[in-house]
């Protein structure tokens, strides 16, 4: 049986750059020059979905939501 | 059947058709236009075209479904399985809303339909209120058509010609007015012109009042009530399988003054422009799409047929129908320089990356027309710098800017190399590409 896969969203209406989830999961979350994050295509690492998760509580503005990609497969 | 009868029955049985000949050209929408510029009123309207048929919800997004009619507004999306998914989505009442807003400044097709035929609009929008079990159905329009558009709502009223109501509401002067969610929002009375980030709940699901919402634009409406009289085998007599019927262009630099035409769908657009090969002479590239579309060098675009796919197919699209030739003795870097300054003050100034990236995107496309000694790193900034916003906007705002820019410097890349390597160019000609005048920068 697969693990579901996850995948960062940033609302960007809503994000004013703060810069927390690159500084909580820089393996995944990248800024770009006026500090905003820019996510790697695809899923999140398995061993970095709990980083990530703490990254989407921590972020000041609540931007982030941690969508799964793979839903048939989670809903098991 | 009484004046005041639902124009959808729940009954069964076939749809009366339309008792008037269908129009046989690709002269439809336009048959009968007046030349005068004034509007057709309901009965005149009713004269050419007949009352709506009746038809049963299902049935006519069936028939939707198989005249293959998609969006006009830009997406090129089935009409048919968008009411189809705002009728599966209704848990409340849905609103159905007739988008006229157009804030193209180079198309102006829209805007003829709902200041000379907003009868043919408004059937459509009826009729898309019936299918999705809407009771209520806002037609947004520029200021100027809100009174006409009044006064053609009032006249279907008086004559109890609807089962829903018909509100009219104004849409604001931007390039942004007519985006889904901005068009939602702004109806919701929120600040004009300001999209949402849709990615986690569409407006269909969430839009006015909280109602799942069908935008539809007004030309789509205008097939849409064509379709109902005279069947879906009739609207697929012209056009291409994935691309049936007809649609209204805009085309600037043709003739003297732009000019809305009524083509088939699939034709070459040399021919519709009666151009051939030796187009290339006059015209130093093509821009399909407006200012979200892109650029093509002007022998592919003649050759090309007039489909979205086709225009897809060499990085472009054909949006909301604009088709603009730019001319020669213009420098085109200056062109689009403009452009791009205009749509960087266009945006919403909600998204970090648009709010920054497009402004030093215009930055450095202005050092490239005027100044390219000044441009460090040579022209390579620029497509780094349409990356840096694409996909990252609440909407496709900085995504069409990236396109309308990444294509310019394909096409032009003659033209770049001459600034690169001997400077500005010194053109006298007045700018080409239609902006509206200068506006006072709001400080929000």
């Amino acid at each position: 049986m697969r693990q579901p896969h996850y995948a960062l969203v940033v609302n960007p209406v809503v994000c004013d750059g703060s810069g927390v989830c690159a500084e909580l999961l820089p393996e995944y979350v990248r800024l770009d020059p006026w500090g905003y994050p820019i996510f790697q295509a695809g899923e999140i690492a398995p061993h970095l979905v709990e980083h990530a998760r703490r990254a989407v509580r921590s972020c000041p503005r609540l931007a982030l939501t941690l969508v799964k990609l793979d839903t048939s497969v989670a809903r098991q | 059947m009484t004046a005041t009868s639902l124009r959808i029955s729940s009954g069964s049985g076939d749809p009366q058709r339309s008792t008037r000949t269908p129009p046989v050209g690709a002269e439809r929408l336009l048959l009968g236009l007046p030349q005068s510029g004034e509007p057709v009123g309901l009965i005149q309207h009713l004269d050419q075209w007949g009352t709506l048929p009746l038809w049963r919800k299902s049935s006519f997004i069936d028939e939707l479904d198989g005249s293959g009619l998609r969006g006009h507004g830009g997406g090129w999306f089935p009409v048919g399985v968008k009411w189809r998914s705002v009728r599966r989505a209704a848990l409340r009442r849905p609103v159905v809303v007739a988008n006229g807003a157009e804030g193209e400044p180079a198309s102006a097709k829209d805007r003829l339909l709902v200041r000379q035929l907003p009868h043919l609009v408004l059937d459509g929008a009826v009729l898309a209120a019936s299918s999705v079990g809407a009771t209520e159905v806002i037609v947004y329009v520029p200021s100027s058509s809100v009174a006409g558009m009044k006064r053609a709502a009032e006249e279907r009223l008086r004559r109890g010609l609807d089962p829903c109501g018909i509100d009219v509401v104004a849409a604001p002067d931007r390039f942004l007015a007519g985006q889904e969610s901005a068009v939602v929002n702004t109806i919701n009375g929120q600040p004009s012109a300001r999209p949402s980030f849709v990615t986690l709940r569409t407006v269909r699901e969430r839009g006015v009042n909280g109602r799942p919402t069908l935008v539809q634009n007004v030309e789509s409406l205008a097939h849409v009530s064509l379709i109902a009289r005279f069947g879906a085998d009739w609207f697929r007599r012209v056009g291409t399988e994935r691309s049936p019927g007809t649609a209204l262009l805009t085309v600037t630099g043709r003739w003297p003054e732009p000019r809305i035409v009524e083509v088939p769908l699939g034709v070459r657009l040399g021919d519709i422009l009666g151009l051939g090969p030796d187009a290339t002479r006059s015209i130093a590239g093509v821009l399909l799409g407006g200012y979200g579309g892109g650029w093509v060098a002007t022998d592919e675009a003649m050759a090309q047929p007039l489909t979205e796919e086709a225009a897809r197919d060499v990085g472009s699209s054909i949006g909301a129908g604009v088709v603009a030739l730019l001319p020669h003795d213009v420098c085109p870097l200056l062109e689009v320089s403009r452009v791009a300054r205009y749509l960087e003050g266009e945006g919403a100034g909600q998204c970090g990356p648009c709010v920054n990236g497009l402004g030093v995107l215009a930055d450095a496309l202005e050092l490239l027309a005027t100044q390219p000694g000044r441009l460090r790193n040579g022209i390579s900034a620029i497509p780094k710098l349409c990356g840096l916003v694409e996909g990252r906007g609440a909407c496709r705002h900085p995504d069409g800017v990236a396109r309308f820019v990444r294509t310019a410097l394909r096409v032009f890349e003659n033209h770049t190399s001459l600034h690169l390597q001997r400077g500005p160019c010194h053109s006298t000609a007045p700018p080409f590409l239609p902006l509206p005048p200068a506006r006072r920068r709001s400080t929000r």
